[in-house]
């Protein structure tokens, strides 16, 4: 337990010294709450949707989590070779105490990174249903957090190369967030595209993210739970392998 | 000193693909000594240490730490062993304190042991100063110093320290190198250290194999080496040993992001 501790600890220590990074990590779910908020705002109102702000808020929540998460994979590769994780790979615990505790590091910073958002949306307008439900949703952020620092555990322990990480950013990361039903509506898509956003879990987060904060979800909260936990437990597990793989 | 080997390596071949890292290697390191594996870039060094600090698996052969199998009793073997890699793998964003209390606790030193021995070893390092100090504000030579007083901390009874000079200025390393032998005289710890620099070998090491394209080429004392080579320095001999042809490596996925570390400086 106090390895996992330890290890936990040591990755908010690191988060809440660096502020620069994170400042420079509001950048993006900024510039998407500004621009894509303003530029398509007119546009969703006259559809009949109503405010956008309501609802690509939990959308830029979920996009915040989901690149925090797959950045500590990213820092993983370079800590591996340069770091302090060589110095976890000799020491005398098991290699899943380790994965747990970096694991659960990198999701709390992606989950204070979540809030930190959610403060920024609702100073740009963005406003909850019902307070009751803000804790619910962040169960639900957390939930988010853990499937993709697990993702980012195994990917970080797979891939040997910087211009990997390139990759995983590209074909991975962004369209992980286009495809998951955070900046429009997933009904009435085409055929191959509704398909897509199906077979990405974080279509499942924003959705559930999105039924309890604001009410209007797309599968029913029930059901993304559902799927969340059946892929964190997946994730979790295929991480652990990965990383019980590693070789220095 | 004892005569019984507190490291003993038979017959070990380690293949990567089709690259042989280490051909066929024997030897013994007795307990208590200080024990330096001398040879040019590629040579095998980096590759035997990790076997030994079961990071790797040897393609055949074995290996013995303190009479334990590396391959098949790894947190045995990790308990008694301590390691300076040849890559930072300290924590820059932490404290130097910070350091050596997560390692602690990873090595399950209970807690007033590991504040105690903390306070020694960065005292004896010249390291106590600076304790509450982030490590990225650290120079080269002081984050040589605490990795290598991190690595003492559970009292380990091999310390393997793989090429801990490289990039340091000659006050350092004199420094080091003073620090690591006063240390092996104090706690009787075993020293493993790999080095390309024949002066260093010969100051510190009372035995020394010199490993060429991972083959172990002679073993001994430093004078034993000179008069087997009919050579009056050390280096003169290793030069005879080895050759003088300039080794070119090809770069590996280590090396690519060595060198973006350079770039980004951390």
């Amino acid at each position: 337990m106090s390895v996992i501790y330890v290890l936990w600890l040591r990755e908010l220590k690191k988060y809440v010294r660096s502020r620069v990074q994170i400042v420079a990590s509001l950048g993006s779910p900024l510039m998407y709450l500004g621009v894509l908020g303003f530029g398509l705002g007119p546009v969703f109102q006259r559809a009949g949707e109503g405010k956008y702000i309501q609802f690509m808020a939990p959308g830029v929540i979920g996009m915040t989590v989901l690149f925090t998460a797959m950045f500590s994979g990213i820092a993983m590769l370079w800590d591996r070779q340069f770091g302090f994780l060589k110095e976890t790979l000799v020491a005398p615990v098991p290699r899943l105490l380790i994965m747990i505790g970096r694991t659960l590091g990198g999701a709390t910073v992606a989950v204070l990174q979540g809030a930190l958002i959610f403060v920024v949306t609702l100073i740009v307008g963005f406003r909850p249903a019902s307070l009751l439900a803000v804790p619910l949703a962040f169960l639900m952020i957390a939930l988010i957090a853990v499937i993709f620092s697990a993702l980012a555990t195994a990917l970080g322990s797979s891939i040997k190369e910087m211009q990997g990480f390139q990759m995983v950013m590209n074909f991975l990361v962004m369209p992980l967030f286009f495809l998951s039903g955070a900046i429009y509506p997933l009904d009435g898509l085409p055929r191959v595209l509704g398909a897509l956003t199906r077979v990405d879990p974080l279509t499942y987060g924003v959705d559930g993210v999105r039924g309890l904060l604001t009410g209007r979800t797309h599968f029913g909260v029930a059901l993304d739970v559902g799927v969340l936990l059946g892929v964190g437990i997946l994730f979790v597990i295929f991480g652990a392998w990965r990383f019980s793989k590693l070789e220095a | 000193m004892s005569d019984h080997p507190i490291i003993r390596v038979q017959h070990v071949v380690k293949t990567f693909g089709k690259v042989t890292a280490v051909n066929d290697i024997s030897f013994d390191v007795r307990a208590g000594e200080i024990f330096a594996f001398l040879g040019p870039n590629g040579a095998g060094k980096t590759t035997t240490i990790k076997m030994l600090t079961t990071l790797l698996h040897p393609t055949s052969g074995t290996l013995e730490l303190d009479g334990l199998d590396p391959t098949k009793h790894q947190t045995d073997v990790r308990r008694r062993f301590g390691v300076v890699f040849q890559d930072p793998s300290l924590d820059s964003e932490l404290t130097a304190w910070e350091n050596m209390d997560i390692h602690g606790v990873l090595y399950h030193v209970p807690r007033q042991i590991r504040h105690e021995r903390s306070e020694v070893l960065l005292k004896m390092f010249e390291l106590w100063d600076r304790r509450d100090d982030l490590v990225k504000t650290f120079s080269g030579g002081m984050k040589r110093r605490l990795e290598i007083a991190r690595g003492l901390l559970h009292t380990p009874k091999v310390l393997f320290l793989d090429e801990p000079t490289l990039g340091l200025d000659p006050q350092s390393r004199n420094q080091m190198w003073t620090l690591v032998k006063n240390l092996n005289k104090a706690e009787g710890v075993t020293v493993f250290l790999t080095t390309h620099y024949m002066d260093e070998a010969d100051r510190v090491a009372e035995r020394i194999a010199v490993i060429d394209h991972g083959r172990i080429v002679a073993i001994g004392s430093s004078a034993e080496l000179k008069q087997q080579t009919g050579t009056d320095s050390l280096e003169a001999g290793f030069l005879k040993l080895t050759g003088t042809s300039i080794r070119d490596e090809s770069a590996t996925a280590a090396d690519q992001i060595r060198q973006v570390s350079r770039v980004w400086r951390r």
